[in-house]
């Protein structure tokens, strides 16, 4: 199954119109849904996101752009809000945080198993065993904060285990920085990667900033905190992966790209037919997005986009669990650390990071205390008959013996 | 298709763990196998916990006192000192949660609208009669704040608390894909609260010797034991149909 990019015909733009009621559909079901159908509706959401942000930003910089930058974002914004609002109002926040660490771990496993570039594909391996991280970590919070299983929100799809320590996972700014593809030799997907995780990183990011605060809990308002921070860092590590002499019209022209490839993966997974329909319907909008912004070239920059471009997509991303994968990652690779640009032995880890992280550390981990001793397990921890009736010790008194 | 009888049809909830008989035992058995990266239990967060909560403050408090000037004597004498926020707290309260119940009630009644209702559950004459009742005790509360010189559009600490409370409640109410069942399943909450919360405001109002409201709030108390009488009969209904396999006919009829 390919996509021909060049041959489809999209949506024209002056058809790609929205009504409050088709924008406010109906979400699809926490309980019934594969959840699947979530993680491709969280990473639509950071997809689109990303295209906003990208495109507010190129408004800033180029004048003559503005216009077209305008009308395409109107329509990236609508998509944005139709695709999010997919969202039950039975979903918890917390609940749709454990969904958004099971998109940052598949959708980078499969990045990362498909990258052709070697560095590159290393660095989504690094990132993943962290997101890893985070999901057991949120796990047990749900569990000890709210009597709740992760695992009806994961489906059985994704491991619920320690990764890279999130406690260790806080580095200097200087070793977040990665070397960029070079926009002349990297291939297409490459590029495509790239946009497509920063994306998704970005909404994780703003997402944690935006509900940590709705806790009142202070060990979930901690957690939060600590795991925006990390996401701030994975924004920081991803961007850096795209070359920072692409042309604004280049970078505009990989992210159109990125939507068509993520949508059209989308669509040919998708089980829910009143979902597929919209996946099939952003599609069709993207690619004409992506038609304009080869035009825009064409006229501004005298040139044909088509050689930046794949003629086709080989294959869709794999909305499958990466299980095997991710545990062969860990396994191999959970103790590596970064140091500048570099992926490194844990003996060889930064100077500058272990301080930044001590410092951080200091008044104590959120992360491991809310983790401490945790296993999870089918229907919580307390299915445990050694933690269901664990003999119960006065805080107080462990307060003062410290 | 009727909301009141879908949730108990089989369908294909994914949740639960033996639907994935492959991956569910692999997850499993990677998560007993994986040591924890420190140990310790579920009270390492709970010391935390307990160290925020002594360094916290309160998260609000009462407005100033009104102006006593203006009121009756009588009403002056009852308000010296500490006891009288304590009344005015709980009064704001009150005021909220009744004012809240009005709304509750209104998204009850779309409720009722879209799906019907079943062979000993409520009718829409009974929704709107106790939805006129929270809207009478809220305009009681309007009443008895200002009577004793109070601002009743302040948000006091308890009339905060108890929204917080109600979240969940608007939250399935709300939902247009919850049933009638469901939504009064949610209101039992808000009148199994309203009757405690009449009844500890009529015990204070007595205590502090405020006769007059203390009756007032006992005959909004005995108008709340109704209600929460009526919704746990009218739930014990749908649970009876449903069970009995009627509720299709029962709402068709
Ligand atoms: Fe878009
Ligand atoms: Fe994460
Ligand atoms: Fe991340
Ligand atoms: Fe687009
Ligand atoms: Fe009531």
């Amino acid at each position: 199954m390919s996509l021909d990019i060049f041959k489809e015909r999209g949506t024209p733009l002056d058809r790609q119109s929205f009504t409050w009621k088709d924008m406010v559909g109906e979400p699809y079901s926490k309980l019934d849904d594969d959840a699947f159908t979530r993680v491709r509706q969280i990473l639509m959401h950071g997809v689109e996101q990303e295209s906003c942000r990208f495109k507010h930003f190129a408004a800033r910089f180029n004048p003559e752009l503005r216009l077209p930058l305008a009308r395409i974002r109107r329509v990236e914004h609508h998509q944005a809000t139709m695709v999010n609002w997919l969202m039950p109002g039975d979903q918890s926040t917390l609940e749709t945080t454990i969904g958004f660490e099971q998109v940052a771990i598949e959708v980078t496993a499969h990045v990362a198993a498909v990258e052709p570039d070697p560095y590159m594909a290393q660095i989504y391996r690094f990132g993943l065993l962290e997101d890893f991280d985070h999901l057991y970590r949120y796990a047990a919070l749900m569990d000890r904060l709210c009597g709740k299983d992760a695992n009806n929100i994961l489906q059985s799809y994704t491991d619920v285990m320690p990764g890279r320590p999130t406690s260790v996972e806080h580095r200097a700014p200087e070793d977040d920085l990665r070397l960029h593809y070079q926009k002349t030799r990297a291939a297409p997907l490459t590029k495509i990667h790239a946009a497509l995780i920063t994306g998704s990183e970005w909404q994780t990011r703003d997402y944690y900033l935006t509900v940590g605060p709705t806790f009142a809990d202070p060990i979930a308002r901690q957690l939060y905190a600590e795991i925006a921070s990390i996401e701030e860092q994975h924004v920081t590590q991803y961007e850096a992966l795209s070359d920072p002499s692409e042309t604004w019209l280049e970078k505009w022209l990989v992210q159109e790209a990125t939507e068509v490839y993520a949508y059209w993966s989308c669509y040919s997974q998708e089980q829910n037919p009143r979902i597929k329909l919209i996946w099939e319907r952003f599609l069709s909008y993207e690619l004409e997005h992506l038609r304009l912004v080869r035009e825009l070239m064409q006229k501004l920059e005298n040139r044909d986009p088509a050689e930046l471009l794949p003629a086709e997509f080989p294959d869709p991303l794999s909305f499958t669990s990466h299980r095997k994968f991710v545990r062969e990652t860990l396994a191999a690779e959970v103790d590596l650390r970064a140091r500048g640009y570099d992926i490194v032995p844990m003996d060889q880890d930064s100077p500058a990071s272990i301080a930044y992280r001590a410092q951080l550390n200091a008044g104590g981990s959120p992360s491991e205390a809310v983790a401490a001793g945790y296993h999870w397990r089918p229907g919580t921890e307390l299915t445990d008959r050694r933690v269901r009736d664990a003999a119960f010790a006065p805080l107080s008194g462990q307060e003062a013996a410290q | 298709m009727n909301k009141n009888d879908r949730p108990t049809d089989i369908g294909i909830n994914r949740t639960g763990i033996a639907l994935s008989p492959l991956d569910g035992p692999l997850t499993a058995e990677g998560a007993s196998a994986a040591p924890p990266s420190s140990a310790g239990s579920w009270q390492d967060a709970a010391m935390v916990r307990l160290r925020y909560a002594a360094e916290a403050s309160e998260f609000g408090h009462m407005p100033p006192p009104a102006t006593l000037r203006g009121l009756a004597k009588t009403a002056k004498e009852l308000l010296k000192g500490h006891k009288a926020n304590v009344l005015l707290d709980k009064l704001g309260e009150r005021l909220a949660f009744e004012r809240t119940g009005v709304r509750l009630y209104d998204g009850l009644i779309v409720k009722f609208e879209a799906n019907g209702s079943w062979e000993g559950g409520p009718t829409l004459e009974e929704l709107v009669a106790f939805r006129s009742d929270e809207a009478r005790h809220f305009e009681l509360m309007v009443q008895a704040l200002v009577k004793l010189g109070a601002d009743p559009t302040a948000m006091t600490p308890s009339a905060d608390i108890t929204a917080v409370e109600s979240l969940g409640v608007l939250q399935v109410i709300s939902d247009p894909r919850t049933g009638l069942a469901h939504a009064l399943h949610a209101q039992q909450i808000a009148e199994l609260a309203d009757v405690a919360g009449w009844d500890l405001l009529a015990s204070l109002s007595e205590t502090l010797g405020h006769t007059e409201l203390a009756a007032e709030c006992r005959r909004a108390l005995a108008q709340e034991n109704l209600h929460a009488a009526a919704v746990a009969r009218w739930l014990k209904a749908h649970a009876e149909v449903a069970a009995r396999g009627e509720l299709e006919q029962a709402v068709a009829s």
